[in-house]
């Protein structure tokens, strides 16, 4: 137990009174990491788990992992080949350098796809976690209340979501919107309507347009340009995607990830992966991902059967829906998010469909976003709360009719 | 400080039309792109109002109470329409830039807010002190707005370049959310959240109190 007295010989300092009184919400995130927190429910608690927030938070933060690892081998695969491919020169600076010290250019190599990706992943999300930790110490010590654990999940989603070719002073910028509009402007985790890591995404989507979409930004290589597979959907239809290298790309190669994309969204299989980590420890709702699933599949089914000569986007079969862009993983860990969405199980149930819905109508019938994900996740948490009132609402009017007669 | 200065300094920070009262947002949202367009604004509306108030307060003691908004209307109507006619004639350029929010002026709370509260109350120069007031507290929020939305948006103040921008080989990256209107609802926020800060009187209460619902218990 060495561990422990050496964090309760220097409490005092940090509690009332003592040396850094300020710096408790600091100790308290240390001491709370290693140790099950000291607080425990007094009233009106009807659940009894042994999983509190930071298991829960830690435990999304790992399943994120597969997502994680297998992006950074992608990124490096796809940047790779377009070095191959096109005959550019890998660009001057850090990275290249870095690239070069410790790995080559073969695409065919698992350590040098993983190490490009390394190197352009891993700054990206430091960045994102120390600038976006810092924020949230200070307002942990400004209002006084806990660092939560959930800053974990909001850094690595957020790195996660963006392109692999971020400048690393956006990721500060994003992440440090995401944070404070997002999430402390309304008193911290628990009490925002809003994803973090999805408004600190939307608010560079819309700021830096140039640097968070279009086609240059999905692979890593300076000069490169190519579109995205949803974005060769909306020009030309589904028979044209083509990846780096000029194939056609298969279904199973969507599903396993090998094209250009975000980070953490190329991989659906890395992402069910985690999403069954999710499932079987029952902490993001299975109600939520079966509704975003189901509205996605009858809303597109729906668009494939009306038909459109003018839009080829209307015949994208709902399984090309599942496997491109960034679908698989906002319905994993965005859209389940159990702050952002709705609380009550009927609502839950809304609230994926409406989300579904949304992402084939943003991705099909507006020809300005080829990608819908982001926009329909925000969308749906701000109706949250509207969906829940009703839900609320219904039920006490149905059991004041069973009681009047 | 004697009462006409009170009347006419304390819109500006203590009780702000905008920050405070939440009055006359859709304008501060529409015209503050640039600063130059959202400075004529301020005037078009401080001289609405001022003058309103005036001529609503000559005549508060004749007008019905039954038909009064229609009376209060008519005349900051007519006001518009004539600051309307002026900016036409002496900056057509802005004025088009302005196009229909400078008619919208009769529809801005702000105006028919003072005009109900202050001008139907008070003697006329009182009433003139508050609009002024309260056109300078509606400037300083669109001054803030127009001047960050300018600067981070397209790098430049009053059409000179402050930040010069990458497309103009320059080294600063435009903010494009500064351009659109959403951007004004986070910039009047902070302000809101700053003025909040050094004015705590400001804060509202909470409409409910949490309970706290645990307890330490000492054991690890």
């Amino acid at each position: 137990m060495g561990l422990r007295k050496i964090l309760d010989d220097i409490e005092p300092h940090f509690e009332k009174g003592g040396k850094f009184e300020k710096m408790y919400p600091l100790f308290e995130a240390v001491d709370t990491i290693f140790y099950t927190p000291s607080k425990v429910t007094v009233s009106g608690s009807h659940v009894r788990d042994g999983v509190d927030l930071k298991r829960i938070m830690i435990t999304v933060w790992l399943a994120a992992f597969p997502a994680m690892f297998y992006g950074m081998y992608n990124l490096g695969y796809q940047a790779n080949m377009a070095l191959m491919d096109t005959g550019i020169q890998a660009a001057e600076g850090w990275r290249a350098a870095l690239i070069g010290a410790f790995a080559g250019n073969d695409p065919g190599s698992i350590w040098d796809n993983f190490w490009y990706g390394a190197v352009y992943f891993i700054p990206i999300y430091a960045t994102v976690f120390i600038v976006g930790g810092f924020w949230e110490v200070l307002f942990a010590i400004k209002r006084g209340h806990e660092i939560n654990e959930g800053f974990f999940v909001t850094s690595i989603l957020f790195a996660l979501i963006v392109p692999p070719a971020l400048p690393l002073w956006l990721a500060a910028l994003g992440i440090t919107f995401g944070i404070i509009v997002g999430k402390e402007v309304f008193g911290g985790t628990g009490k925002n309507f809003l994803n973090p890591a999805l408004t600190g995404r939307a608010f560079l989507f819309f700021a830096y347009a140039p640097q968070m979409s279009g086609d240059s930004v999905w692979t890593a290589v300076d000069g490169f340009s190519g579109a995205t597979a949803l974005g060769q959907i909306a020009a030309d239809g589904m028979g044209a995607i083509t990846v780096a290298g000029g194939q056609t790309l298969t279904w199973l190669d969507a599903f396993f990830g090998r094209l250009p994309g975000s980070i953490g969204e190329v991989s659906t299989l890395a992402i069910f992966i985690g999403g069954a980590i999710l499932l079987i420890t029952r902490i993001a709702s299975w109600r939520i991902m079966a509704g975003v699933f189901l509205g996605m599949v009858l809303f597109s089914l729906l668009l494939n059967t009306i038909g459109s000569d003018t839009n080829p986007a209307f015949a994208t079969p709902w399984y090309w829906h599942l496997v491109l862009g960034g679908f698989a993983f906002g319905m994993v860990f965005m859209a389940t998010d159990p702050v952002s969405a709705s609380m009550t199980n009927t609502g839950k149930w809304v609230f994926g469909l409406l989300i579904g819905v949304m992402v084939v109508m943003i991705r099909v019938l507006n020809p300005a976003y080829p990608e819908g994900m982001m926009l329909a996740i925000l969308f749906g948490n701000l109706c949250a709360p509207l969906i829940d009132y009703f839900v609320v609402k219904a039920n006490i009017k149905r059991r004041i009719a069973r009681n009047v007669v | 400080m004697s009462a006409t200065k009170t009347i006419l300094i304390k819109p500006i920070f203590m009780n702000n039309p905008i920050a405070l009262q939440i009055l006359g947002v859709c304008s501060a949202l529409a015209v503050t792109t640039s600063l130059q367009v959202s400075l004529v604004m301020c005037m078009a509306l401080t001289a609405v109002t001022a003058f309103s108030n005036l001529f609503i307060s000559m005549i508060r003691n004749h007008i019905p109470s039954s038909i009064r908004i229609i009376i209060q209307m008519t005349i900051i109507a007519s006001l518009v329409i004539l600051v309307d006619q002026i900016l036409k004639a002496y900056a057509f350029e802005i004025s088009k830039q302005l196009s229909v929010f400078v008619g919208l002026i009769i529809t801005n709370c702000i105006v028919m807010g003072r005009a109900e509260a202050f001008a139907m109350k008070n003697p006329p120069i009182p009433s003139f002190m508050d609009g002024i007031g309260n056109g300078l507290g509606y400037s300083v929020v669109l001054i803030v707005v127009g001047t960050i939305r300018e600067l981070f948006g397209s790098g430049t103040l009053l059409g000179y370049t402050i930040l010069p921008t990458v497309s103009d080989g320059g080294w600063y990256q435009p903010n494009g959310l500064m351009l659109l209107a959403p951007s004004a609802f986070f910039i009047i926020g902070f302000f809101i959240w700053v003025l909040r800060n050094k004015h705590e009187e400001q804060v509202e209460d909470n409409e409910f109190e949490m309970m706290p619902h645990t307890t330490e218990t000492g054991a690890h």
